[in-house]
C-alpha cells in the first residue's frame, strides 16, 4: 500500500445502496481525500425494496424512496453518466461521455440490472415492463393504477411474486408463469415453494408452473402471451421478472476477474485479476461482488440482498483505508426478507446450500413456521414465515456450524421432526435468476471432470 | 459455595436498594445453579440467546421441579405471558388487534395529549406541597389512570384492584423461604377475583361498544376470531397489572436516577429532545423488570459450558445483562445520550414487552413534565424505601423537596 491510506483519491463506481454506504463509511472512518461517486442513473441513491411493494400498491410514489444520507459526504457526484471502461495500470475510470476519472483506490459497486426479455421486438412493445429502477416502478405503478384487465408476471422468484401480490392487493387479475415447479423454489426449495404456490392460488393468482412464455403477442401494444403448453392468455401488461444481470461489461477489457457472475474478490473485498492475483487498490461490494464465504465451504457467493450491500460496503470501505492486519473479512451471515400475500418471509444463511430441510417450528397449515436447512449434517440456513422472532437463534446455529437437524424441543414444533430433501432445483430449471448464487461448485456437484486422454 | 446462596442474597430485601454488585458476581459465575435446582443466567449474550431460543418455554407447567405457582389456578387460564406459541401467538395477536399495528396503529400515539393532560393535572396537585412523594403523588396514579382509560376500567375502583394487584405481584415473588405457597395461594385467589371483576366489566359492554380495549375484546372480531370470555379475563388481568406495576417503577427509578445525576438532569432540561434516548438508558440502567423468573428449558440446553437440565427453573436476570461490560461500554455509567443501547429492559424475542410503546410514551412525557415543572428538586432520602418485590423493583416511596412549582 502506497502513501497515506486516509488520503488520496477514491472513486466509487455505482451510486446506489452499496456505493453510498461505502462512501459514508469512508468518511466516518476518517478518509479525508477526494471522493468521487459515479452513477448511471440521474437520481441520487434510493432504496429498492419498496419498489415492488409500497410503490406498486400506490402507497408511496416511486421518487420518494430516496436513501437518507447519514453524514456529509463532501463528495463529487457524477450522476447520469456510465462508466465504460477501466484502465487498471493508468488507474483511470473511463466514462461513456469521453471523460476519465483518475483514482488511487477504486470501489466497484455497479450492482445488477433487470434481465430483459430475450426478444427485443417483443420487449419493446407498450405494456412490457421490467422492475429494477425507480423509473421502472413509476411507469409500472401508473399502469397498474389505470386498471389493466390482466397482468402477466414472467418468473416467480421474489420480485415476480411480490409484483403478483401487489397486483392482487389492487384487485387486478394476474397470471404468473414460472418455468420451475413452484414460486420461490429456486431460493427456498421444494417445501416452501409448495406453500408459496398454495398461497398464491388462495389469493386468486392464476399460477402456471412448469411452463415458459414462448411469445409475447401484440402489434406495438401487448395483447397476450403464448405458453409452452400450447395455451395462451389475454394480457395488457407483462412484467418480466427473470432475475438480474450483473453490470460487469464495462470491466471486460480491464484484466479483472469480472464476468456474468460478478467481480470476484477475496473475503476482504479486494478484486482479483484474471489470473487470480489479488489487487490491492481495487475493491468490490454489493450485488456485483462475488466472494468466498467460510460458512459455505469458501464457495464464491453472489448475493442480491439489501443487508449484504450494506455490510459488504462497510467492510470494503474500511479495508480501502486500512493496511495489512487491520483489514477485516466480510463474514456476515447472508439474510434477506420479503413480504407478499400477507406473509413475512425472512431468511438467514443460504437455503440453496442444503440437502435437507425440516420444519423446526410452527406449521405449513398455518403458514407460520421456521424451516431449517442443513447440508451434510450441519445447519446452513433458516427461513421463517410470519415467525421471525427466533431467527437469531438459528443464525447462531449457522454461525457455529451446529449439527443438522437442530436439537429438538422447540416449544411449538408441530410438524414431523424428520428432515426431508430440500429439493433445491438446478438453477437451469428456473425462469428467473437466483437472488443467491453459489458461483463455485454446487453442494451436490463435487466432481472433478477428467478429460480422457486422446 | 457462594453461588448456591446467590439468589437468596439477590432476593434478600437488604440488597434491594443496590443489587448491582450481586449481579456482577452472577456474571462472573456464568451460569449459577442454586440449591433448589434453579439456574440463574446474568450475562447479556447468554440472556439474549435464551430469549430467542425456541426451546425455552414460558409455561411453568413444563417445570419438573415442584412449582407452587403452576396448576393451582383453577378457573382462569394462564395469560399469554405464561404460554408458548402457537397459543401465545394467537392470544397476543388477538389482544394486539385493539392495541397496536396493523389493525390499530394509532392507539398509543393518539394518547399523547391525554397522557400529557393527566400528567399536568397530577403536577397541579403538587401546589402548595413542600414535599412530594413521587410514587404516591405521581408515578403510581399516572399509569393507573392511563391503563384504566385504555382498558375501560373505572378509576374509582382503584382501591379494589390495588389490593388484588399487590397480592398477585407478591404471588410471583420468587424470594425463597417465608412460606411461598401461602403467598401464591393468595395471589391466585386475587387473580381470580380481578378476573371476575374485569370479565363482568367486559361482558357489560357486549353489544355496546365504547372504544376501549375491554369493549374491543368482546365486540370486535377479526378473521382470526375473538377472545373467549375466559381469555378476555386472563388477558385483561395481565394488561391491567403489567400496565401499571412496571411503569410506576420506570418513572420512579427514572426520577431517582436523574436526581442522583444532576449533570444528566440539567442536560435533559436544556435538551429535552434527548428524553427518548434517556428513557432507553433508564430501561438499561434501572429496569423495572429485573428478572424473568418463569422460563423453563424443554430440552437439556448448554449455556456457557453448563448443561441446564430440561424442566429446571431458569431465571434470566435482565438487569444483570443490562450492565454487562462485555456488551456495553462503561455499563455502570448512566449516559442519557447513549447510542448503542439495545437493552433487555423490555425482554426480547416472542415475549418482548407488549406494552413497550405505551411505557415509553408515558415515561417520556412524565419525566419531561416533571423536569419542566419542578424547580430545584432534591432527594430527601437516599436510598429511598423500596418495594418488596425483587422482580418488579422500585422505590415504595420517593420523597423529594423542591423550591417551587
Amino acid at each position: 500500500m502506497l502513501g497515506e491510506p486516509r488520503d488520496g483519491r477514491i472513486v466509487v463506481v455505482g451510486a446506489s445502496l452499496a456505493g453510498l454506504r461505502a462512501a459514508e463509511t469512508l468518511r466516518a472512518e476518517g478518509f479525508t481525500g477526494s471522493l468521487t461517486l459515479i452513477g448511471e442513473e440521474t437520481h441520487p441513491p434510493y432504496d429498492r425494496p419498496p419498489l415492488s411493494k409500497q410503490v406498486l400498491l400506490g402507497k408511496v410514489p416511486a421518487d420518494r424512496t430516496g436513501l437518507p444520507q447519514r453524514r456529509r459526504l463532501d463528495a463529487d457526484w457524477k450522476l447520469g453518466v456510465r462508466a465504460g471502461g477501466l484502465d487498471p495500470v493508468g488507474k483511470r475510470v473511463l466514462l461513456d461521455d469521453g471523460a476519465d476519472v483518475p483514482f488511487d483506490r477504486l470501489l466497484i459497486a455497479t450492482g445488477t440490472r433487470a434481465r430483459p426479455w430475450p426478444h427485443p421486438d417483443e420487449a419493446a412493445m407498450d405494456g412490457v415492463f421490467t422492475l429494477r429502477t425507480s423509473g421502472d416502478a413509476a411507469a409500472l405503478a401508473a399502469r397498474l393504477a389505470a386498471g389493466p384487465r390482466r397482468v402477466l408476471v414472467v418468473g416467480a422468484g421474489f420480485t415476480g411474486s411480490e409484483i403478483a401480490s401487489a397486483c392482487r392487493e389492487r384487485g387486478l387479475d394476474v397470471t404468473v408463469a414460472e418455468r420451475g415447479p413452484a414460486p420461490l423454489v429456486g431460493a427456498l426449495g421444494g417445501t416452501l415453494g409448495e406453500l408459496a404456490a398454495k398461497l398464491q392460488r388462495a389469493h386468486g393468482v392464476d399460477l402456471r408452473c412448469g411452463v415458459t412464455v414462448t411469445a409475447l403477442e401484440g402489434d406495438g401494444r401487448l395483447t397476450g402471451a403464448q405458453f409452452s403448453d400450447g395455451t395462451r392468455i389475454d394480457a395488457d401488461i407483462a412484467v418480466i421478472a427473470l432475475g438480474a444481470v450483473r453490470n460487469t461489461e464495462w470491466l471486460a477489457e480491464s484484466g479483472l476477474a469480472a464476468g456474468p457472475r460478478g467481480v470476484t474478490c477475496d473475503a476482504g473485498c479486494r478484486a482479483f485479476d484474471m489470473y487470480g492475483i489479488v489487487t490491492d487498490d481495487i475493491f468490490a461490494a454489493g450485488d456485483v461482488a462475488r466472494f468466498p464465504h467460510p460458512l459455505f465451504e469458501y464457495q464464491l457467493l453472489s448475493l442480491e440482498h439489501w443487508g449484504n450491500a450494506v455490510a459488504q460496503a462497510e467492510v470494503a470501505a474500511h479495508n480501502m483505508i486500512s493496511t495489512g492486519p487491520r483489514r477485516r473479512p466480510h463474514l456476515t451471515v447472508p439474510a434477506f426478507w420479503s413480504s407478499q400475500f400477507g406473509l413475512n418471509i425472512k431468511s438467514v444463511g443460504v437455503p440453496t446450500f442444503s440437502d435437507q430441510v425440516v420444519i423446526a417450528q410452527g406449521s405449513l397449515k398455518d403458514a407460520r413456521l421456521v424451516a431449517v436447512y442443513g447440508y451434510r449434517g450441519r445447519v446452513t440456513a433458516a427461513v421463517s414465515v410470519n415467525q421471525a422472532r427466533s431467527l437469531e437463534y438459528y443464525r447462531h446455529l449457522i454461525e457455529t456450524a451446529a449439527p443438522f437437524p437442530p436439537a429438538p424441543g422447540a416449544a411449538d414444533q408441530r410438524e414431523s421432526p424428520v428432515p426431508v430433501p430440500s429439493d433445491v432445483p438446478d438453477p437451469k430449471l428456473l425462469s428467473h435468476g437466483p437472488t443467491v448464487a453459489l458461483t463455485g461448485h454446487l453442494p451436490d456437484r463435487r466432481l472433478t471432470v477428467v478429460q480422457p486422454a486422446r | 459455595m457462594a453461588a448456591d446462596t446467590l439468589f437468596h442474597r439477590i432476593t434478600d430485601y437488604a440488597h434491594r436498594a443496590d443489587p448491582y454488585p450481586l449481579y456482577a458476581e452472577l456474571r462472573e459465575n456464568g451460569v449459577a445453579r442454586q440449591d433448589d435446582g434453579s439456574y440463574l443466567v446474568g450475562t447479556y449474550h447468554d440472556i439474549a440467546a435464551l430469549l430467542h431460543d425456541p426451546r425455552i418455554s414460558s409455561d411453568r407447567r413444563h417445570r419438573t421441579v415442584p412449582d407452587g405457582a403452576a396448576g393451582t389456578d383453577e378457573g382462569v387460564p394462564p395469560s399469554f405471558i405464561g404460554l408458548d406459541d402457537p397459543e401465545h401467538h394467537r392470544l397476543r395477536g388477538l389482544a394486539m388487534r385493539s392495541f397496536g399495528p396493523p389493525h390499530t396503529p394509532d392507539r398509543i400515539d393518539g394518547m399523547h395529549e391525554d397522557i400529557t393532560r393527566i400528567v399536568r393535572d397530577l403536577i397541579a396537585g403538587f401546589e402548595g406541597k413542600e414535599r412530594i412523594d413521587v410514587v404516591d403523588d405521581f408515578a403510581y396514579p399516572l399509569p393507573v389512570t392511563v391503563i384504566c382509560r385504555l382498558l375501560g376500567v373505572p378509576t374509582e375502583d382503584e382501591p379494589r384492584f390495588r389490593l388484588w394487584s399487590d397480592a398477585i405481584v407478591a404471588g410471583f415473588d420468587p424470594t425463597p423461604g417465608d412460606d411461598p405457597e401461602e403467598r401464591q395461594r393468595a395471589g391466585t385467589d386475587a387473580r381470580k377475583q380481578m378476573a371476575l371483576y374485569l370479565g363482568e366489566l367486559a361482558e357489560g359492554r357486549r353489544g355496546h361498544p365504547s372504544g376501549d380495549m375491554l369493549s374491543a375484546f368482546v365486540n370486535d372480531a377479526g378473521p382470526e376470531g375473538q377472545l373467549t370470555p375466559l381469555e378476555t379475563m386472563a388477558t385483561a388481568v395481565l394488561l391491567l397489572i403489567a400496565g401499571h406495576e412496571t411503569t410506576v417503577n420506570l418513572i420512579t427509578n427514572g426520577m431517582l436516577t436523574l436526581l442522583r445525576h444532576p449533570d444528566a438532569l440539567e442536560r435533559l432540561c436544556r435538551e429535552p429532545e434527548l428524553m427518548p434516548l434517556a428513557v432507553e438508558e433508564l430501561l438499561r440502567y434501572e429496569p423495572p423488570v429485573q428478572m424473568l423468573p418463569q422460563r423453563t428449558p424443554l430440552a437439556d440446553i448448554e449455556v456457557a459450558g453448563r448443561t441446564i437440565p430440561k424442566g429446571s427453573p431458569l431465571i434470566l436476570m435482565l438487569a444483570a445483562g443490562n450492565r454487562d461490560p462485555q456488551r456495553f461500554v462503561d455499563p455502570d455509567r448512566f449516559d442519557p445520550a447513549r447510542e448503542d443501547n439495545q437493552h433487555l429492559g423490555f425482554g426480547s424475542g416472542v415475549h418482548s414487552c407488549f406494552g413497550a410503546p405505551l411505557a415509553r410514551l408515558e415515561t417520556q412525557i412524565a419525566l419531561h413534565e416533571l423536569l419542566r415543572h419542578l424547580d430545584t428538586p432534591r432527594l430527601i432520602e437516599d436510598p429511598p424505601e423500596y418495594r418488596r418485590s425483587p422482580v418488579l423493583r422500585g422505590p415504595r416511596h420517593l420523597l423529594i423537596g423542591r423550591g417551587g412549582v
